[in-house]
């Protein structure tokens, strides 16, 4: 099994961070892929198209986004860690799938590595998808974990943390990156040991043929409207236990701060650039970098606004994430807006003048819009 | 005396609940029959679809699931993929196999993964009250053509089998029907057949069977029997489209 591995747990490499991404989902166990092209997301199944066979695994270049979520449900139906990768629109094509399998309550991992949007959109690295993430994303009452990176060596490190999250509450779990963390190089390290997928833990839930034991359903149909409403609240309760234990942030120069920017993965690394630039010039600046989007540090954030008067919320869109600023602060704060929806990014410049203009005013209860 | 009839061990004890004259129950029946037969119980996992049949899974007593619509092709690859050591059957109606699961069916097929399926084509939409099918055929009323298909407006149905045997993939292809005694014993004849090229691990296989709606089709159970002889199979001609064992 040990020649498996390719690289050892905390050796420096350089790569991309699609490639990582997918890496970091076969070190952790993933022996299934089902995927179809899109930009900018294409190195992770051509990655897998070979690696994932080295190990044992599989690979399908599906038909359609469907097809693959699909395969996926069979998949994570038989406990196996499979996973599917796409981008913006292919996500959108996903999304019926992936309510059933939340219904059904099957463990899974995939990837959205964010193009421009709506519509066909662009290439270009975006945060768009903030609200179809965070929100479930497809039919019905339910939630995914969301993880947002801002490294390469995170896009590498998540897949486990997902896989085991996922398992953990019987969940899908997502990473949610862009187009620049997808395509940009960095040296990144492994911070978890290869994981053999058949020492997992065994599932007493999965389709396995009835031998010895009475035959399993996976079923999301549930006609009697009581049944469903008793189904549903066990999903709420579920998602309240998530909420509760798996809040995941990061803050940077937060104690003395007098204003703080709120931002996650590309923006929130655009952002420390002005963060360090502002100390520089003496600005009183610090970061606090979501890194669980849902489930959303709400309480963090409402505390930090018991001390900080302004926050600047940074996204790579035209307002998504700031909505649920706006309900973690409770009007306690002014929160300012920067953001550059279409692909397009803001620099650390652009972020830092903003800063300086925010505080060069007295702090307004209404949120500013625009860039 | 033995008993010479009784309920197949691969199904439970629940009541199904077709309307009378359905086919569904004597496709289950027969599918049940032939997991028996084959002894597989205990490796079968069978996917239900969205329709008439989405209740398959309380019928069967194997490990099942429940996919969305169209979708059992795609399920049943992954499932078949990572434990190719079950034996997979996805059993799904005209609506899900051939208009909203088209593309998923053909790349299955053409893929050759090695499941089998059961192909149900009773010309109709049945859970949803009786609209067009993509197999209903030119002239056929439903609640969406109240005065009969119209093929300059809503095209000509799709033949399955004919279309899947222009692939090199499938391994085995057979159109059946279980209208009358005759042919339900050769339904059961084919579905055997697909389970055991599954067991051999060759490949796609793919047995539609042309059943009697009398609900759908608005007659009387008698009448939708004589219905699947006099009409369906003179559209859809029963027999095998692609039998690849028989070379080598």
């Amino acid at each position: 099994m040990k020649n498996m591995e390719k690289y050892k747990m905390g050796e420096k490499v350089l790569m991309k961070g699609n490639e990582a991404l997918a890496e970091g989902a076969v070190r952790a166990g993933c022996r299934f892929f089902a995927g179809y092209p899109i930009t900018p997301q294409n190195e992770i199944p051509e990655y897998l198209s070979w690696r994932i066979f080295e190990v044992g695994g599989t690979f399908i270049q599906s038909e359609s986004e469907i097809a693959a979520i699909n395969m996926i449900f069979g998949v994570a139906a038989c406990g196996v860690r499979g996973m599917t990768s796409s981008s913006g629109c292919g996500i959108s094509l996903k999304q019926e799938g992936i309510s059933y399998i939340a219904s059904a309550e099957l463990p899974f991992f995939y990837a959205n590595i964010i193009r421009g949007g709506p519509g066909l959109g662009n290439i270009a690295p975006a945060q768009s998808d903030y609200f179809q993430a965070t929100r479930g994303g497809g039919h019905g009452d339910y939630r995914v974990i969301v993880l947002a990176p801002n490294s390469v060596t995170e896009m590498g490190n998540f897949p486990k943390l997902a896989y085991d999250l996922a398992d953990k509450y019987r969940n899908p779990c997502m990473v949610l990156a862009d187009g620049l963390l997808g395509q940009m190089m960095e040296p990144m390290e492994f911070n978890f040991d290869w994981v053999d997928p058949d020492k997992l833990p065994p599932k007493d839930y999965i389709v396995t043929g009835c031998k010895g034991r009475p035959r399993r359903i996976i079923n999301t149909l549930h006609m009697i409207p009581s049944i469903l409403e008793k189904h549903n609240w066990h999903l709420y309760e579920k998602y309240q236990r998530i909420e509760e234990n798996e809040v995941r942030f990061e803050g940077c120069n937060l104690e003395d701060a007098e204003i703080v920017i709120v931002a996650y993965g590309t923006s929130a690394r655009i952002s420390t650039e002005a963060v360090i630039k502002g100390r520089k010039k003496g600005i009183k600046v610090g970061l606090f970098r979501p890194i669980t989007l849902w489930p959303f540090p709400k309480k963090a954030i409402n505390e930090l606004a018991d001390r900080v008067k302004k926050l600047l919320v940074v996204e790579m869109n035209m307002g998504q994430m700031v909505e649920d600023v706006e309900i973690a602060v409770s009007g306690k704060s002014a929160i300012h807006f920067l953001g550059r929806p279409g692909g397009s990014l803001p620099t650390g410049d652009e972020v830092l003048d903003k800063v300086e203009e925010i505080l060069s005013k007295p702090a307004s209860p209404e949120r500013e819009r625009g860039k | 005396m033995g008993r010479i009839y009784k309920k197949p061990v691969s199904m439970t004890k629940i009541a199904m609940r077709y309307c009378p004259g359905c086919g569904h129950s004597i496709a289950h029946r027969l599918i049940a029959e032939v997991i028996d037969e084959l002894d597989i119980r205990e490796r079968a996992v069978g996917i239900a679809p969205v329709g008439c049949s989405v209740f398959l899974d309380e019928y069967m007593d194997c490990d099942m699931i429940q996919v969305p619509h169209g979708r059992g092709c795609a399920s049943a690859t992954g499932m078949k993929r990572v434990r190719p050591d079950l034996i997979v059957f996805s059993y799904q109606g005209d609506g899900d196999l051939a208009a909203i699961g088209t593309a998923e069916t053909i790349h299955a097929a053409t893929r050759s993964e090695n499941f089998t399926v059961i192909f149900i084509n009773n010309a109709i939409y049945g859970m949803t009250g009786g609209q067009q099918a993509p197999t209903t055929m030119p002239g056929q009323k439903t609640t969406t053509n109240p005065y009969g298909r119209e093929v300059k407006v809503h095209g000509y149905p799709i033949k399955v089998c004919e279309m899947l045997s222009a692939l090199d993939g499938p391994i085995y292809l057979e159109r059946v029907a279980v209208n009358n005694v005759p042919n339900v014993l050769k339904a059961k004849r084919a579905i055997k057949k697909a389970f055991q090229i599954q067991l051999d691990g060759l490949g796609f296989t793919l047995v539609e069977i042309l059943s009697p709606c009398p609900t759908g089709w608005g007659v009387i159970p008698k009448k939708a029997c004589e219905y699947v002889d006099e009409k369906m199979s003179k559209y859809y001609p029963l027999g095998v489209y692609k039998d690849l064992t028989k070379k080598k």
